[in-house]
């Protein structure tokens, strides 16, 4: 056996750095934190989050949950981080449509479209999405005619200077009873699925494919026998109608929030184009040759054979873009949406807690971050190509 | 007996074919073609209408030096053309001495010079003049680059010596008389995003090269201290980062010392930069062979100098494309500040919007904004194109 100095030892010499970067990190920390207490106390300022039951006193331009200005100022930043989640949830449904689209557009084989869709990509990938917001907010929502002359489009909504105003569903007295037929479909269906998977095992010759009629017929006798006992109809159209100097009725839009929804779906989806766009060339041509010389039509083609492979290539660089998507929706301050962002803004220019509103500040951020990635990466997990 | 078809063969080339071929292959191909024609047609042509009609342009007019460089002083300018004339000068050398290489981006830069000089003829009488000596100087060191010895050290050095110039230029200094030093607050415009864009790219590279060696260490302390890093500051926006570097900087500081607004700004897009950068390199380092590890050991090579003569030099080559997107993307992400207060281009914008003379200037304004985003853009995308095809990356 070899003796070695215990300085040539490579797991002492490890340790040795480590310890070392320790050091240095605390050397740091504490420096940092001798310079935070010396302003803190120069400024009059204690660290604490007592201030958080202090009334707020502010005013919030639009909530989803019920606000007024004498609650306190937790109250108003989870009105923030609720009005965050709203923003990005839609935005992330529509942009994955728009970038769906687009991207397939990409691929047309008609040349204006696929130039056009080409233009479009170029164009707002490489501008600031700042900018964007502000155009669309102040250059073209803003500059919309006023309620009086308010240009009316099929549906019917209404776009005007004062929000945008959409046909919406109004739930009737029978909604309550109709919700729980709906409810227990949905667990029939599961009912059904777990009855057949324990009847597959059991059975010692395959189970005819006609049982999977099952998953249509329950449900729908289900809903039957609903409409049977309440045959009122769970929603009515509730349409927006002009009444007096504003709009009554239907779903409103606040300019703030149209413009934010607009400029985050039409930038993200630029980016969402390029992706779809490279994980359907991904899928090797040979795949499309297969599917054709087995007699698939073109549609069914994209659908069973190219999507689901473009899939896999997809899922990883989508779920970055809808945290970009989550993440930009903070330069909602730059138009005015009330967003987490601007709130905290709010709070600390009220209270002078910088360190207490920027920890929060980032921890809900970084919550729905990881949130959000944990959601795609079970389903990423669900996609993946199973290697045999 | 079967009818024989005596028609001649469709035309598979010339204009119609093509027309027939990629806009009205399909009944539904025909159908989505006159429908975006339509569309476009009709979007162009109100479009139009409005820039030739309601469109007041006299705002980018009026306001052009605002622009491009703000509060800057007005009997300093002459430093920023130098800065331009410099610029000019080390394209023009690259091009003498490299040829190939730098041809077709010192060929952009000519046209880009020819293009302003062309703008500001009709819009600015003092600049022209100004980008027309730009594209002189650029001409002339061409042709310099191609007889001077050494000319490859000399360019490389000058490059390298370019960007603490620009500083240099920009903020003056106070030892010396004719630069006497401008105060950062008035650093403003396109000017400020530009510096903005070099200062967060060239400080984070470094930082983001040491976290990226950091996720790779064998030592468990700095690996996890280099993730939770990373990962923390790519789960935020970059707002809340600026928003932090703002107001906290100042706080985690000595009593005594107050950074300027300016310096906060580029303090937080390092911080913000690094944790992307790490990534990017981390990709590179990731693409480096086994055997690469192995010979350097084998020659003797300790830890750090592998990394430094070996691995980094090859990694970063391979990384330059993502290098360069993250550059592109900073550039996009500089207009931040404005929420911060800073007077970037884009809160130089809003504060032309609210000249009381230009009130309503809104689209004008921000279209304006966007096409010089636009442009520069396209001009990064462009010498991304060019180096990677110098360095041969994924070539070799």
């Amino acid at each position: 056996m070899i003796y070695k100095a215990f300085w040539r030892d490579i797991r002492f010499l490890q340790m040795l750095a480590q310890g070392i970067f320790v050091i240095l990190l605390a050397l740091a920390a504490g420096y940092l934190y001798v310079n935070v207490t010396a302003n803190l106390q120069r400024q009059g300022l204690t660290v604490g989050y007592g201030f958080m039951k202090n009334p707020a006193s502010f005013d919030i331009g639009e909530s989803y949950i019920p606000y007024q200005a004498s609650d306190p100022y937790q109250r108003a930043l989870i009105v923030g981080v609720v009005n965050t989640l709203v923003v990005s949830l839609v935005g992330i449904l529509l942009t994955t449509i728009v970038g769906v689209l687009v991207g397939i557009a990409r691929l047309s084989t008609n040349w204006l479209v696929n130039k056009l869709a080409a233009a479009y990509v170029g164009v707002l990938r490489n501008t600031p999405l700042i900018i964007q917001l502000m155009f669309w907010y102040f250059g073209v929502i803003l500059q919309l005619p006023s309620v009086k002359q308010a240009i009316e489009l099929p549906g019917p909504a209404f776009l005007t200077n004062r929000g945008i105003y959409l046909p919406w569903t109004e739930t009737t007295a029978t909604f309550p009873a109709w919700r729980m037929y709906l409810i227990l479909a949905i667990i029939s269906v599961f009912v059904i699925w777990f009855v057949l998977q324990i009847a597959r095992s059991r059975a010692s010759i395959p189970l005819s494919p006609s049982w999977n009629l099952s998953y249509l017929v329950i449900p729908v006798l289900i809903l039957w026998l609903g409409a049977e006992i309440q045959p009122a109809p769970p929603i009515t159209p509730y349409l927006p109608e002009l009444a007096g100097l504003n709009f009554k009725g239907g779903l409103r839009l606040t300019p703030e929030f149209a413009a934010l929804l607009f400029g985050l779906v039409l930038y993200t989806g630029a980016f969402i184009a390029e992706i779809v766009r490279a994980g359907i060339l991904a899928v090797s041509r040979g795949q499309v040759e297969a599917a054709r010389s087995l007699g698939l039509t073109n549609g069914q083609t994209l659908r069973l054979i190219v999507f689901p492979q473009a899939l896999r290539v997809i899922i990883p660089p989508l779920t970055s873009q809808y945290l970009n998507l989550a993440k930009n929706s903070s330069l909602a301050i730059a138009i005015g949406y009330p967003d987490l962002f601007s709130i905290a803004g709010t709070v600390f220019n009220q209270t002078g807690a910088a360190i207490e509103i920027i920890v929060v500040m980032m921890l809900s951020y970084l919550s729905l971050s990881l949130f959000t990635s944990l959601i795609m990466n079970i389903y990423n997990s669900r996609t993946r190509l199973v290697e045999r | 007996m079967a009818a024989i078809d005596l028609r001649p063969p469709r035309l598979t080339v010339g204009p119609l074919a093509w027309v027939r071929k990629n806009l009205f292959s399909t009944w539904y191909n025909t159908a989505l073609t006159l429908g975006v024609s339509w569309l476009l047609y009709s979007s162009l042509k109100s479009a139009a209408l409005w820039s030739q009609t309601e469109a007041r342009w006299g705002v980018i007019e009026a306001n052009l030096t605002l622009f491009m460089i703000g509060q800057y002083p007005r009997e300093e300018l002459w430093r920023i053309w130098l800065v331009i004339y410099l610029l000019a000068a080390l394209v023009g050398l690259a091009w003498g001495t490299w040829r190939n290489a730098a041809r077709g981006f010192a060929v952009m830069a000519l046209g880009a010079g020819a293009a302003f000089a062309l703008i500001c003829f009709a819009l600015n009488w003092e600049a022209w003049i100004n980008w027309l000596i730009a594209d002189a100087i650029l001409l002339i060191f061409f042709l310099i680059g191609n007889f001077l010895p050494y000319a490859s050290r000399v360019t490389v050095v000058g490059w390298l010596l370019y960007f603490p110039a620009i500083f240099l230029l920009v903020a003056g200094s106070r030892h010396i008389a004719a630069l006497p030093p401008v105060e950062m607050s008035a650093w403003s415009g396109l000017l400020l995003t530009l510096l903005l864009t070099i200062v967060g790219n060239l400080g984070s590279l470094p930082l983001g090269i040491l976290l990226a060696l950091g996720r790779q260490s064998k030592l468990p302390i700095v690996r996890y201290f280099s993730i939770g890093y990373i990962e923390l500051i790519r789960g935020v926006p970059l707002v809340t980062v600026l928003y932090m570097a703002d107001i906290l900087l100042p706080l985690f500081l000595p009593v005594d010392v107050r950074p300027d607004r300016v310096i906060r700004a580029m303090v937080g897009f390092i911080l913000f930069e690094a944790a992307y950068q790490a990534e990017n390199v981390r990709g590179g380092l990731q693409s480096i062979h086994r055997g690469q590890y192995e010979a350097a050991h084998a020659l003797g090579l300790s830890g750090a100098l592998t990394t430094a003569l070996i691995v980094l030099p090859q990694a970063l080559r391979a990384v330059v494309p993502a290098l360069f997107n993250s550059f592109i993307s900073l550039f996009k992400d500089t207009s931040l500040v404005a929420i911060i207060g800073l007077f970037d281009l884009l809160r130089i914008a809003r504060s032309v919007i609210a000249q009381p003379e230009w009130l309503g200037t809104h689209r004008e304004v921000y279209l304006f904004a966007f096409l010089i985003y636009w442009g520069f853009n396209l001009a990064f995308t462009y010498g991304n194109r060019r180096v990677e095809q110098a360095l041969g990356v994924g070539k070799r």
